[in-house]
């Protein structure tokens, strides 16, 4: 088949380039593959004989687990590769990686990496289908899908929602693919942080930025908390973690003065007590664990449609075999 | 085909352009013993001439470019002293001032007589070395500048890194006054780019990429002209790239500030547009900006507020750049696409005529950093470029003489084209047919 033909293309780079016809196709296919992880045989043969490999060069216990679920889910073939202990360590450069993975005859590549641009880098240089599943500050398109899954579960809708992402934007690929995906799908988007934590020119990218937590709050239909990254203190982003908590932490109090129901995203894992108070977290408004479940099936679907599948033939895939 | 300088060298029915005499019309010009002996027509030929038709052609003083990295030592992979200057040659350059930013820097009057003899040893451009303004490039302490500037060093300058300190730049300014060089300067504050990639805007927040403000190189630019002032020294401002920085440079010529500063062919070309899908080919520094800077950068070329057309030729090896954008090296080769970058961008489009390109690309780079060359006035060096402002050619990197292929201009399509070089009175690179 001609990867390109797939109704992804050869690979799942990030959101920006998606049309909202292809990002919807992704969500319509999650759907179905939801029912697989509640059977008692978690396993439909849909990737039978497919290789995938996981090239982690950066830590990330739960998106990659998350995949791997997926992949086995659909009965692909897994290897896990991660920086630490690997030759990447000895110094091998990313393109003679992807040359020696594609010497070994693999079908797919899920690679989080560092620097921006690294999935489209290998993208560009291997025959295999490449899932981005998290490139240096640029997309996560992955964690945008099941955001947005999560979204339109409880909410119905995506078009027409107030979604307002808060915290460190200026670090997030988090944040830049759900902007791409949620305004493509017809949601307004805000963001809300520090001045010192907002790229520059995001206004640009169709989002409106609120200065202070109660405003967001006021004005939003949901919140994507995302995490405060600790490190980011000591680089002189923000003076102090109690400060942000403060001034921009979602705390109970705050989600009260709602004027609606809100619901409360967070990709994970969470600072409590920093960007989000634990009875917020473990709240009734909180979806973070509807988040993870449907993580594994937007990656299931991504993966079925990257492998030439349909949306309109996914549930009939899962009964195959 | 190198002709032997020891034989007058006629050159027979060009278009002489030669702003520092103000000559532009058809005209000979004789070169005999090294030297410009005559232009002009009707004046005697000797009979052992050789006489070469250029007629169609312009003829001109030898383009200098002030700003180049030939990488040797230490960087021979990516470019060697003898494949800059020939690379030089092919793009038209007669002379080319050398970077001190080697591994180890050319901080000391050893290494500058290193690097002027392997020039002359390579026998291809003229290689003017320029020396490190601190010892080490670490920015603490002044170098032996005047027994550089004795060895052969035309500049000092810390390129590749700013000098930080302003105390440092003051005196560096001032000492440098005494032996009549200038300070170079590569005009960024660190601690405002630290760990950018490319030009902070809509394009790197789109990309991901960490990104240098305008302002990184706008308040050294500020910095640096108020210590000029004060110092009454020789300032340099390299690869200008933002509409501040043309804007205060102007303000302060008009101040008679003695400042002097380069555009180069890829600010004046492209945006920060070029570094989309994450083309390692645009990474550079200072990084390509934004339409209204490039327009700045275009018009401070045209009205002489960017004097020199330099072209920071920063050669890198293949795998170096074939990494993730903020993995990859800053730097693009420039020696051989410059002349015809900086016909089709300046002339074609009416920025500039031939002779104010010829005025930025030659006697104005020998008057910033008073070397030799510059003009066909009789008595000068006969150092010469013959090219074909009406040549359309495609960029085609496979066939650059530099070891390095790192251009962002491959497969443009360019009017202007070199001829024929002559360095010393001898034809040291022609085109093939």
């Amino acid at each position: 088949m001609n990867p390109a033909a797939t109704p992804l293309g050869k690979d799942l780079i990030g959101l920006e380039r998606l049309t909202a016809e292809q990002i919807r196709g992704i969500l319509d296919t999650a759907d179905p593959f939801k029912e697989i992880s509640e059977r008692a045989i978690k396993k439909v043969p849909v990737l039978r004989g497919k290789t995938i490999v996981n090239l982690f060069f950066e830590a990330s216990t739960r998106t990659r687990i998350s995949f791997e679920f997926a992949e086995k889910r659909l009965s692909a073939d897994t290897v896990n590769i991660a920086s630490t202990g690997s030759s990447v360590q000895k110094g091998e450069t990313l393109v003679d990686t992807a040359r020696n993975l594609e010497a070994m005859r693999i079908d797919m590549v899920v690679i989080r990496h560092g620097s921006s641009g690294a999935a489209q880098f290998l993208a560009e240089r291997i025959p295999s289908n490449v899932v981005n599943a998290g490139d240096g500050r640029h997309e996560h398109p992955t964690q945008a899908l099941l955001d947005m899954l999560t979204l339109r579960d409880h909410l119905g809708r995506i078009e027409g929602l107030r979604v307002c992402i808060v915290g460190d934007v200026l670090h997030s690929r988090v944040a830049r693919s759900n902007i791409w995906g949620l305004t493509k799908l017809g949601a307004e988007v805000a963001v809300c942080a520090p001045r010192t934590l907002l790229p520059i020119g995001v206004e640009e990218l169709g989002v409106q930025v609120f200065d202070r937590i109660e405003e967001a709050i006021e004005w939003a239909d949901a919140l994507n908390v995302l995490r405060l990254q600790l490190e980011r203190m000591q680089a002189g982003f923000i003076p102090s973690l109690r400060e942000y908590n403060r001034v921009f932490g979602v705390t109970r109090e705050r989600i009260e003065r709602a004027p609606r129901d809100l619901l409360i995203l967070h990709p994970g894992p969470m600072n409590r007590g920093v960007e989000i108070d634990s009875d917020v977290a473990d709240g009734p408004q909180s979806v973070i664990l509807n988040q993870v479940t449907n993580g594994v099936a937007v990656r299931m679907a991504v993966l079925y449609l990257l492998a030439g599948g349909a949306p309109d033939r996914a549930e009939a895939a899962k009964a195959e075999g | 085909m190198a002709t032997n300088g020891t034989r007058p060298l006629l050159l027979r029915g060009g278009h002489v352009i030669d702003p520092s005499t103000g000559q532009d019309g058809t005209a000979d010009v004789l070169l005999v013993g090294g030297q410009v002996e005559a232009v002009g027509t009707g004046f005697g030929t000797p009979d052992d001439a050789e006489v070469l038709d250029v007629s169609g052609l312009v003829v001109a003083p030898g383009l200098i470019d002030v700003h180049v990295h030939l990488r040797e030592p230490g960087g021979e992979h990516k470019e060697t002293i003898a494949t800059g200057a020939r690379a030089a040659l092919a793009g038209g350059f007669t002379a080319v001032c050398a970077m001190p930013n080697t591994d180890p820097p050319i901080d000391d009057p050893a290494a500058v007589g290193f690097v002027r003899a392997e020039g002359r040893r390579a026998g291809f451009a003229r290689v003017y070395p320029t020396g490190t303004v601190s010892l080490g490039m670490k920015g603490e302490r002044l170098t032996l500048i005047g027994e550089m500037a004795e060895a052969g060093a035309v500049a000092i300058t810390d390129d590749g890194r700013p000098v930080a300190d302003a105390g440092l730049m003051r005196l560096a300014l001032e000492y440098a006054r005494t032996f009549g060089i200038p300070v170079a300067q590569h005009c960024e504050d660190h601690s405002l780019s630290a760990g950018g990639s490319m030009n902070e805007g809509i394009v790197s927040t789109r990309l991901g990429i960490r990104g240098i403000p305008n302002a990184s190189e706008d308040v050294v630019i500020a910095r640096d002209l108020l210590l000029a002032e004060l110092t009454g020294g020789r300032l340099h401002i390299q690869h200008v790239s933002t509409r501040a920085g043309v804007a205060m440079i102007r303000d302060a010529k008009a101040r008679g500030v003695s400042v002097t500063a380069e555009g180069t062919p890829h600010h004046f070309t492209l945006t920060d547009e070029a570094c989309e899908q994450y083309r390692t080919e645009a990474k550079v520094n200072p990084p390509l900006r934004r339409p209204e800077d490039r327009a700045a950068v275009i018009e401070g070329v045209g009205d002489g507020t960017l004097d020199v057309i330099a072209t920071d030729h920063a050669p890198h090896h293949y795998d170096e750049k074939e990494q993730a954008f903020e993995d990859a090296p800053f730097g693009l080769v420039g020696l051989e696409t410059a002349l015809g970058v900086a016909v089709t961008q300046l002339v074609e489009k009416k920025v500039l005529t031939l002779a104010q390109l010829i005025e930025r690309m030659s006697c104005a780079p020998a008057r910033a950093f008073s070397l030799p060359g510059g003009t066909l006035r009789r008595g000068s060096i006969a150092d010469v470029t013959v090219f074909d402002p009406a040549r359309e050619w495609t960029v085609d990197r496979t066939r650059f003489l530099s070891k390095s292929r790192n251009t962002p201009f491959e497969g443009m399509t360019l009017r202007g084209a070199p001829e024929m070089t002559i360095v010393d009175g001898s034809v040291r690179w022609r085109r093939n047919a």
